[in-house]
C-alpha cells in the first residue's frame, strides 16, 4: 500500500527455530488485524467504497431520469431537480421492439448461460480429480497442457471454432466431420460448446489445485473401505470442494452472463438464440440516438448477477481464501 | 418391500418428454407465416414467387431502423415463401470477417463502407450481381452511385439507403427573426457567421466525441471541404492515393475548415472553446440550435433522428437543414453522402430474388413508406418521404446537377479511414499544427 520500503522488523532472526517463527507469524498477524480495524482504516475503506459505487450510483438515478435530462445534464442535477419517470425501463423491457422485448432475451441468456456453467463445473471437476489423483503415464505433460492453453486468448480461437461449427473438418479433401449445420434454437449447441471450452483450462487448473492438496490420507482410508474412483470422487473429492466448485461456478456464470463477443459469433444477434448482452448492445439504435436505454438496460441486465453473486457470496469468499492460503 | 417409483419423478420424466416432441418444431425455427399467394396483394410480387426458401441479412442497422426495414419487405416475404432472416449488429464491421472466414458467411450482407465490400471481392467471396439485378441497378440509380460496387467492369452490389453528410442544420425561427437567409456560396456562409457572431451568438458548434471512432465529425468537414475546394477530381485522387494525404491543394482545404472549426469567435456554440469539439459528442453537439446558442451544426441527415420528440423539422419549423454552400457555384453541387449496398454471398434463387426485389423502386418507396429514410434511387416517390429533409436529401441526391462523392473515410483503408485520420483530426482539433496532422495521417498511410 504505501511506497515507503518497510525496514525489517527488529530482533527477529532471518532463520529463526520453528517455534520462534510461529509465535512471530501470530503476532504479526494480530498486528495487521489491530491495524486494519482502527477508525483511519475504517474511514479508507468507506471512501474507498464510496468512489467505487458512486458511479454505479449515478447510472441508477440516471436510468429513471427522462431522456431529456440524462442527455442535457449530469445526474446529480437529479438532487437539485428531481424528476422521474419509468419509461426508460418501459422502453427496454416492453418497448417497441416488435420481437425485441427483452423478456425473451432474458430467457436465451439463461439457456446460454445454466448449461455453459454446468458443463465446466462438472467436466473441470472430474478431470482435476483425474488429473491429480488417477495414475496414468503422461499426467503431468497433460495438466501442463492445459495449463498452457490459458495462454491462447479466445480470439484467436474464433475463426477457427467457426468453422469446425459451420463446415466441418476436412483434412485432405477428406470430410472427418460433417458440418454441425444446427438451426433455430439447436444453435444454442454451438455457443455451449463453445463457452465450454473457453472456459475449461481455467476451471481445470483452479480446482486440481483444491483436489491435489486434499490429504492423501483419506483416499488411502476410502480405498481400505472398498472405494473405487466413482465413489472416491462423488463421496470424498465433491464434498470437501464444494466452496471451490462454487466460487468456479460463479466466475463462469458471470464471464458467460456478461459475454458479448462469444454470443455474438456463435449465437447471432436473432431473437431466437441472441442473449441479453447482444440486445443490450443494439438497444441504442444505429448510431446511438437511443443511448439514455442504456441506463435502464444496464440494471435489467445486472440484477442476474447480483442476485447470483449475493446468494453464492460465502462460498465465493471461501474459495478464493481456500487456493491462495496454504498450510 | 420394493420402493414405488416417485411420483414427482414421474410427472418431471413426463413432462420434459412432452416439451422434447412438442418443441421440435419449433426448435428448428421453421414455421414463417405466408400470405395466400394469388392475393391481389401478392401480384406485384408474382415474378419472385416459386423460389422459397431462406436468406439471411446481416447489416449494422439496428433497434427502431431495423425494425422498419423489416417491415419493409414484410409483404414481399409473405407472398413470395422467402423467409429474411435480418440481424443487425453493432460491430458488423468485424463480425462480417469473422463470419466469412469461418464459413458461416451471411447470404446478403449490407455494407456501410464500399471499401469493406471491396476486400470480400478482391478476396473472391462476394458473388457479383446477376444480369437483372445489374439492369435494375442502372435503371435506378447514377453511374456515380455503381461506381463505388464496380471492380473490373463487374457490379457487385447495389446501392440501399442514402445518407446526405453536407447538411448544415440550422433554425429557421431563428433565422428569420434576425433576418438571416439560407447562404448561396461559401463567402455568404461566412458573412453570416460574422453576423451572428456580432449578434454575441456563436454561429457555429460541432461535437466529435464518438467512443472508438471519436474524430469522424471531424473526417467529414474535411471531406466536405476538400470536394468544394478542389473539386471532385482531386477529392477522388485524395482518395485514392493518387495524390499524397499532404499534398498542398489537401493544405489549402484545410486552412479553409479552420477558419471555421478552430475560430474560436465561432465555435463552440452552447458549449464552450474550441477544446470543446473534441469533449462533445456528436449527438449532443447540435442541441444548442434549439435554445439560439449556435447557429449552424454540419452532420448527416441521420441527425434528423437525434432531435427530441416534439421539435418540428422543417422549412418554417423549429430546425431544418441546408446543403453546406459550394465556394464556386459555377462547378455544380457537390455532395458527400454515403448509404449501403447490397453484397452477396451466395447465389441461390431466393438470394438473387431478393437482391432484385431490394435494387426495385416498389422496395424504395416501401422502405420509405416506414420513415426515416431516403435513397437516391431514381424511381422513388419523392411525396412518400414524411420528413422534409429526407424529401431535401433525395431531391438533391437525384438531381443531375448533383456531383456526388462518397464519403472518403470510408473507401480509404481502414487504417486511415477509421484510425489515423480520426485519430489525427482529434489531435488537430485540440490544437496540433496543421502541418504535423497531415504529415502523421500521410506516414500512417499503409503501402
Amino acid at each position: 500500500m504505501t511506497s515507503t520500503p518497510t525496514p525489517p522488523v527488529g530482533g527477529l532472526p532471518a532463520k529463526a527455530p520453528g517455534k520462534t517463527v510461529d509465535r512471530s507469524r501470530e503476532s504479526s498477524a494480530a498486528r495487521v488485524r489491530k491495524r486494519l480495524s482502527t477508525t483511519a482504516a475504517s474511514v479508507v475503506a468507506v471512501v474507498i467504497a464510496t468512489v467505487w459505487t458512486l458511479p454505479t450510483a449515478g447510472l441508477l438515478i440516471s436510468s429513471f431520469r427522462p431522456e431529456e435530462e440524462i442527455k442535457n445534464t449530469g445526474w446529480w442535477t437529479f438532487f437539485t431537480d428531481p424528476q422521474i419517470t419509468l419509461r426508460n425501463y418501459g422502453d427496454v423491457l416492453f418497448g417497441t421492439a416488435s420481437q425485441g422485448q427483452l423478456a425473451s432475451y432474458f430467457v436465451n441468456s439463461f439457456v446460454i448461460t445454466v448449461p455453459s456453467t454446468v458443463f465446466v463445473v462438472v467436466l473441470a471437476a472430474l478431470a482435476a480429480y483425474a488429473l491429480a489423483w488417477v495414475d496414468f503415464p503422461g499426467r503431468d505433460w497433460v495438466f501442463l497442457g492445459v495449463f498452457a492453453l490459458q495462454i491462447v486468448p479466445l480470439q484467436m480461437s474464433l475463426v477457427p471454432l467457426l468453422s469446425f461449427f459451420s463446415e466441418g473438418v476436412t483434412v485432405a479433401g477428406v470430410q472427418l466431420m460433417p458440418a454441425w449445420d444446427l438451426q433455430g434454437a439447436l444453435a444454442f449447441t454451438n455457443v455451449w460448446v463453445a463457452h465450454t471450452i473457453f472456459g475449461l483450462p481455467l476451471g481445470i487448473f483452479l480446482l486440481h489445485n483444491f483436489v491435489s492438496q486434499l490429504p492423501r490420507s483419506l483416499f488411502e482410508a476410502a480405498r481400505v473401505d472398498g472405494a473405487g474412483h466413482g465413489v472416491l470422487f462423488r463421496r470424498v473429492v465433491v464434498p470437501l470442494v464444494v466452496p471451490a466448485l462454487v466460487s468456479l461456478a460463479i466466475f463462469q456464470f458471470l464471464w458467460v452472463w456478461n459475454d458479448l463477443l462469444v454470443a455474438l459469433i456463435f449465437a447471432g444477434g436473432g431473437v431466437e438464440t441472441a442473449p441479453l448482452t447482444v440486445r443490450l448492445a443494439e438497444l441504442a439504435g444505429t448510431r446511438g440516438e437511443e443511448w439514455q436505454r442504456l441506463t435502464a438496460g444496464a440494471f435489467v441486465s445486472i440484477i442476474v448477477p447480483l442476485l447470483v453473486f449475493f446468494s453464492l457470496q460465502r462460498y465465493f469468499v471461501r474459495g478464493l481464501l481456500a487456493g491462495s492460503v496454504k498450510g | 418391500m420394493p420402493k414405488s417409483p416417485h411420483p414427482r419423478a414421474t410427472v418431471a420424466a413426463s413432462l420434459s418428454l412432452v416439451f422434447l416432441t412438442g418443441g421440435c418444431a419449433y426448435l428448428e425455427g421453421g414455421g414463417s407465416q405466408s400470405a395466400d399467394p394469388d392475393s391481389p396483394e401478392c401480384e406485384a410480387f408474382s415474378q419472385w414467387q416459386g423460389n422459397e426458401g431462406t436468406v439471411s441479412v446481416y447489416a449494422s442497422i439496428r433497434d427502431e431502423e431495423a425494425e422498419r426495414m423489416e417491415r419493409s419487405w414484410q409483404q414481399f416475404a409473405d407472398c413470395t415463401g422467402i423467409d429474411i432472416q435480418y440481424e443487425g449488429s453493432g460491430e458488423f464491421e468485424a463480425q462480417v470477417q469473422v463470419k466469412v472466414d469461418g464459413g458461416n458467411a451471411p447470404d446478403i450482407a449490407l455494407f456501410p463502407q464500399p471499401g469493406l465490400l471491396a476486400r470480400f471481392i478482391d478476396a473472391g467471396d462476394a458473388v457479383p450481381a446477376p444480369d437483372s439485378v445489374r439492369t435494375l441497378a442502372e435503371e435506378g440509380w447514377s453511374e456515380d452511385w455503381l461506381n463505388y460496387a464496380t471492380v473490373d467492369g463487374e457490379l457487385y452490389g447495389t446501392p440501399l439507403g442514402a445518407n446526405f453528410k453536407s447538411f448544415v442544420w440550422y433554425s429557421p425561427t431563428y433565422f428569420s427573426e434576425n433576418g438571416h437567409e439560407v447562404p448561396q456560396t461559401w463567402d455568404e456562409m461566412i458573412a453570416l457567421s460574422d453576423a451572428i457572431a456580432a449578434d454575441g451568438v456563436k454561429p457555429w458548434c460541432a461535437g466529435i466525441e464518438s467512443g472508438d471512432a471519436t474524430g469522424w465529425p471531424a473526417t467529414d468537414w474535411i471531406e466536405n471541404v476538400i470536394l468544394r475546394e478542389q473539386g471532385p477530381d482531386v477529392y477522388d485522387q485524395w482518395v485514392g492515393h493518387e495524390i499524397p494525404f499532404n499534398d498542398p491543394q489537401i493544405t489549402e482545404a484545410f486552412d479553409r475548415a479552420d477558419e471555421i472549426l478552430r475560430n474560436e469567435d465561432y465555435v463552440n456554440g452552447g458549449h464552450g472553446n474550441v477544446q470543446t469539439i473534441g469533449t462533445t459528442s456528436f449527438q449532443d453537439a447540435g442541441m444548442p440550435i434549439l435554445d439560439d446558442e449556435c447557429g449552424m451544426y454540419l452532420m448527416g441527415s441521420f441527425y434528423a433522428a437525434q432531435w427530441p420528440e416534439g421539435t418540428t423539422v422543417g422549412e418554417d419549423g423549429d430546425v431544418f437543414a441546408f446543403n453546406l454552400p459550394p465556394v464556386d457555384p459555377e462547378e455544380g453541387t457537390p455532395v458527400m453522402g454515403g448509404g449501403e449496398f447490397v453484397g452477396a454471398f451466395a447465389d441461390r434463387p431466393e438470394v438473387v430474388a431478393v437482391r432484385e426485389y431490394l435494387a426495385t423502386a416498389e422496395y424504395a418507396n416501401s422502405r420509405a413508406a416506414e420513415g426515416a429514410w431516403f435513397s437516391a434511387h431514381q424511381g422513388l416517390d419523392l411525396d412518400g418521404l414524411e420528413a422534409p429533409t429526407d424529401r431535401l436529401g433525395a431531391e438533391i441526391l437525384r438531381d443531375p446537377e448533383t456531383v456526388f462523392r462518397f464519403d472518403g473515410s470510408d473507401l480509404m483503408p481502414a487504417a486511415v479511414g477509421a484510425g489515423t485520420f480520426w485519430r489525427g483530426m482529434t489531435n488537430w482539433i485540440n490544437g496540433e499544427e496543421t502541418d504535423v496532422t497531415l504529415d502523421y495521417i500521410e506516414d500512417s498511410w499503409p503501402s
